[in-house]
């Protein structure tokens, strides 16, 4: 077995592209359903229009990259007043099918050939338009070492930043949630009805949540095909949106640092996984009849499914979830 | 403290109401809540259709009623948690008819729940804080900006924790809400409900589920609430309850308010014995009466069960012929 390979692959996997904008996505997916229980089932969507929004602008009206991130997010803005005017009013089960059905509907659309001029349609695009970002990058170019692991300097800039946002937005909603703002959304999650009758805007408050939680999604969209340079409409599929659950229910609802250990830890197991199998293959001891290369990509998501299954049943409230809190039947 | 303060009160309050005529929508020489033509419908039913009622200020009026008179649905209406079809009303003066229930309740109109909603997964101080109204920190922008709410906060805390020693809650202030009994629920909600400083409280069904002992506590707090001046509406089915706190008691059946009064009048009114403490009560006035229904239902159960074939349509009689 390669060590080195490991621990590189490792460390890609669980501090690098994917983890900063799962970790982002899955941010914003606490402020909805676990702070809110807000049933969102199209946070993909919120990606799709922030990341989009961003490169369209940048691509086609050539604006300045922060100002392109900056339609982005208020496309998102727009996206979550579209599907909350309709439905926040009525039971948090509407909202899962509105929202699932939202973001398909997005996905399909800026995939479609109809747009195609606008969109790239089906294979989207790639190149400059995250350009004016690498080129802030203060590093010397160059690569950097650390240790078996090997960082380009656009990459070591890119996961400065995404950090960075990490935990600027961690911050923010821990902010936020620990307010009486927060105390207001908390009640929301508990019982709707309790709450108004103490004279609390439910619907004003559900509206900012889901704005909230939908911009910092659009963000992770943003910094996902910032790190990409490129923008593919099959990336914002509904898996995308699962995987965001699957991470937040493993590091823990409504917990700041729950979805972003929740990221780092579906990476990390993504990539060992799949670098034991492959090492394994190639060396022999995993049969060609058992596992063939190219299932191991399948057979590393089964992995993550059954460890899913393991921990709702042995630690249903997740990694940093409070046990005491399940034991209440909620609804 | 509540005997005390209470008690030389209590009488002052019955003479405020001795003027009043015992007959449905009375008027009340200072109404706190007026109601006019309210009906709601759902569907063929018509669960609530109120003519007429005033609410006098400052005492404790009882709602009571057989099941399905509508006691519930016009507490819904009145606090903007369902619709009415017609109707209007006003609270202090000013009409609160088709408000969204947040703002009745800002306006100084709260109410509690007949099956208590206590915000399991907070915890008891921080379900008593949701109750304070204008806070500043509920904007999402000052949420932000701790310094500009700590102050409130402070004083919010403050009161909570003496509503929740008068409710003999104050041991459980850290505890989840969902780990409290279920009285214990009944007197957070209620604790929770006075955070916002309410003119008038619509309790609905403030005993139900809750043993004796608590019984007594939950009444003496009750009473208080009229001592430090406020209005008080209850739905209930506990007749002694009823007996014991109400200053008036009106009476709904079928949708309609059929009598109104002091308690000792209206539980002598015929109107009202048939209407509620006849044909459909739920709760037995005496303990001769209990046993008589208890028996009734037993006899009721055997015969069923000696006839299975029978028409599962023939309504479960609680005590129905009695």
């Amino acid at each position: 077995m390669d060590w080195n390979l490991l621990v590189a692959n490792a460390f890609h996997a669980a501090l690098g592209l994917n983890a900063i904008a799962y970790a982002i996505a899955a941010i914003g997916l606490n402020v909805h359903f676990g702070y809110t229980g807000l049933l969102n089932f199209g946070q993909a969507g919120f990606l799709a229009v922030g990341a989009y929004g961003t490169a369209i602008s940048i691509v086609h009206f050539n604006v300045p990259y922060l100002v392109g991130a900056l339609i982005g997010v208020a496309v998102a803005v727009l996206l979550a007043l579209l599907l909350g005017i309709p439905t926040l009013r009525l039971r948090a089960d509407y909202l899962a099918v509105a929202t699932i059905a939202a973001a398909e509907i997005v996905r399909l659309v800026i995939g479609s050939t109809v747009y195609a001029r606008w969109t790239g349609g089906s294979s989207g695009f790639s190149g400059a338009f995250a350009r004016t970002f690498y080129n802030w990058n203060p590093l010397p170019a160059g690569t950097y070492s650390l240790g078996p692991v090997r960082l380009t300097a656009d990459r070591a800039w890119f996961m400065l930043i995404g950090w960075s946002l990490v935990i600027i937005i961690a911050l923010l909603v821990w902010l936020l949630v620990r307010s009486p703002w927060g105390r207001v959304l908390k009640g929301i999650r508990e019982d709707e009805d309790a709450v108004r009758s103490l004279g609390k805007n439910v619907f004003a408050r559900k509206m900012q949540a889901l704005i909230i939680g939908g911009v910092i999604g659009a963000v992770a969209g943003i910094a996902l095909v910032t790190g990409e340079q490129s923008v593919n409409p099959q990336t914002f599929n509904t898996q995308l949106t699962f995987f965001f659950w699957t991470l937040l229910l493993l590091g823990g609802v409504a917990r700041v640092i729950g979805p972003v250990l929740g990221a780092v830890l579906l990476w990390l197991v993504f990539s060992v996984t799949e670098t034991v199998l492959r090492s394994g293959a190639s060396a022999g001891w995993v049969p060609d009849t058992l596992v063939s290369e190219s299932q191991i990509g399948l057979v590393r998501v089964a992995l993550v499914g059954l460890g899913l299954m393991l921990l709702m049943i042995f630690r249903p409230q997740g990694i940093l979830g409070d046990r005491r809190e399940l034991a209440f039947n909620v609804r | 403290m509540s005997a005390d303060a209470t008690s030389p009160s209590a009488p002052i309050r019955a003479q405020v109401l001795a003027d009043v005529p015992p007959v449905p929508g009375a008027p009340k020489p200072d109404p706190i809540l007026v109601a006019d033509n309210v009906t709601r419908r759902f569907g063929g039913l018509t669960a609530v259709d109120v003519e007429h009622v005033e609410v006098q200020r400052g005492v404790i009026t009882a709602l009571i009623g057989p099941n399905g008179a509508g006691k519930t649905t016009f507490f819904n209406v009145l606090t903007g948690f369902d619709q009415a079809d017609t109707g209007s009303w006003t609270f202090e003066g000013a009409s609160v008819a088709g408000k969204p229930s947040y703002k009745v309740a800002q306006a100084g109109m709260v109410r509690t729940f007949q099956l208590t909603k206590a915000l399991s997964r907070l915890r008891v101080l921080e379900n008593m804080r949701l109750g304070a109204t204008g806070q500043r920190g509920e904007s999402v922008w000052r949420a932000l900006l701790p310094f500009l709410w700590r102050d409130q906060e402070e004083s919010i805390t403050e009161r909570a924790e003496q509503l929740l020693s008068r409710f003999k809650l104050d041991h459980m202030r850290d505890e989840f809400a969902g780990a409290l009994s279920g009285g214990q629920r009944k007197l957070l909600e209620m604790a929770r409900a006075l955070m916002s400083e309410p003119t008038m409280v619509m309790l609905d069904e403030p005993m139900a589920g809750v043993n004796p002992a608590l019984t007594q506590s939950l009444l003496g707090h009750v009473k208080d609430l009229r001592a430090e001046g406020m209005t008080v509406l209850f739905v209930e089915h506990d007749m002694d309850m009823v007996h014991d706190i109400s200053d008036w008691v009106i009476v709904m059946a079928q949708g309609k308010i059929v009598a109104e009064g002091p308690p000792e009048a209206v539980m002598a009114n015929p109107d009202v014995i048939d209407a509620y403490l006849g044909a459909h009560h739920d709760a037995p006035v005496t303990e001769a009466e209990e046993q008589q229904q208890l028996a009734e239902i037993e006899s009721d159960i055997e015969a069923e069960l000696s006839a299975p074939d029978e028409s599962p349509a023939t309504e479960p009689s609680t005590g129905g012929s009695s």
